[in-house]
């Protein structure tokens, strides 16, 4: 099963990245076989619609779920429409503890967005 | 003649100067001037003026509709659509109007004409005559809709002076799109501010919108009571006129509070907005 997590390094034990459409990079992980493979978000700097521009890149990603911090409302129409399922981090600090974490079970899947949209203002 | 009131910082007095400006003009100049509150996310100017708004008009921004049985999910949408306000992920086209700027590109080069555009209500125009014979209008934005510059192109475009007739627009506090939409085809920019570190960064930022646009500009300082150097040497470097210093006076404070103009509270501030007003025609 392929999953992407936001962080701001490449490599499995990179720093989490809790911004899901400004992150720095998008890191796809094939959870079996710790196979992965990096990704830098070229619409970390868009001027609006990050998260919308974020998760048509996921899409083409091909995978199942997504991990993040949070995720705005445009961001979870896209992901949903997506049929791609979301998860937060919690208080995981690097990619492979949220990747242990998501085998068992134990991140929160979101069923709406954890945070109002920034409609341009930061 | 346009003359916006701008500020940068918020609550220096924009309002004040411009409704006590416009008050100020309407006992002498024929006709009296036209008065566009352009601060269309929290528009106030009535609360000076009593307009009795008797005409109306809907803004609406034209937004794609998709038809989905003909779109054949090619993204070329998607990809002209520089705010992401539209997106197709697999076999699904999403429109986010919020985002969208109405440009009607993806309309346009949708190659299975599955997309008509449709308005998108996001605010509403005003009209009326307001006291001493001032004619004023105003735009406001739906709550919670992200995007005041089109209302704002639309009140400028929708309220037109009558001929002679001096136009004053009261511009929202910042130097974002909206001010600039609002300052942009002005002839002169009058900026309020206050004597502070915070009034004199956000003057900085305005002054530098009126130099990039090539909109001479001058500046009223409210609320002083003491003197504040950085400010007047900021304005003697960067050429800018000190028009008008208006004390910090708790009068002037609970008058305003009740709506009243400088003027209403002063009366001689009558003839102060009209010297600002006369030196603005000269230096045109």
């Amino acid at each position: 099963m392929r999953i992407v997590l936001t962080s701001t390094s490449p490599g499995l034990e990179a720093a989490i990245d809790p911004r899901f459409g400004r992150a720095d990079y998008f890191l796809v992980v094939d959870i079996d076989t710790l196979e992965w493979e990096v990704h830098t978000n070229l619409g970390a700097n868009a001027a609006g619609g990050a998260g919308i521009k974020a998760a048509q890149c996921i899409f083409n990603f091909n995978v199942a779920a997504a991990i993040s911090g949070e995720f705005g409302p445009n961001a979870f129409d896209a992901l949903q429409a997506a049929g791609i399922a979301m998860y937060r981090y919690g208080d995981c600090r690097t990619a492979s503890q949220a990747i242990e974490r998501f085998k068992v079970g134990q991140l929160e899947k979101i069923g709406a967005p954890t945070r109002q949209g920034h409609h341009g203002r930061g | 003649m346009i003359i916006t009131i701008a500020s940068g910082k918020g609550g220096t007095g924009k309002t004040t100067v411009a409704a006590s400006l416009a008050i100020s003009l309407a006992a002498e100049q024929p006709p009296p001037p036209l008065f566009l509150d352009c601060d269309v996310e929290a528009p106030n100017a009535h609360l000076f003026l009593h307009p009795k708004l008797d005409k109306q008009q809907d803004v609406a921004l034209l937004i794609p509709s998709v038809d989905e049985t003909r779109c054949t999910h090619c993204g070329k949408c998607a990809e002209v659509c520089q705010y992401h306000a539209i997106t197709v992920l697999g076999q699904k086209t999403l429109v986010f109007p919020q985002l969208c700027h109405g440009c009607g590109s993806c309309a346009a080069l949708c190659p299975e004409k599955a997309i008509t555009e449709i308005p998108n209500r996001m605010g509403i125009l005003e009209h009326g005559l307001g006291r001493d014979g001032v004619a004023f209008a105003r735009g406001v934005l739906n709550l919670g809709e992200p995007m005041a510059v089109p209302v704002i192109r639309h009140l400028l475009a929708w309220a037109q002076p009558a001929s002679g007739q001096v136009v004053l627009r009261d511009a929202s506090p910042g130097t974002s799109c909206p001010v600039v939409a609002t300052i942009r085809g002005s002839d002169y920019l009058l900026l309020a501010t206050e004597p502070t570190p915070f009034g004199l960064h956000d003057l900085r930022l305005a002054a530098q919108v009126a130099a990039k646009l090539g909109i001479p500009a001058g500046v009223i300082i409210n609320r002083e009571n003491s003197p504040y150097p950085d400010m007047d040497a900021f304005c003697a470097e960067k050429r800018l006129p000190v028009l008008l210093r208006i004390p910090f006076k708790r009068a002037i404070a609970e008058g305003v509070a009740q709506g009243k103009t400088l003027l209403d509270i002063h009366p001689e501030y009558g003839d102060c907005f009209r010297q600002v007003f006369r030196h603005i025609s000269r230096r045109l």
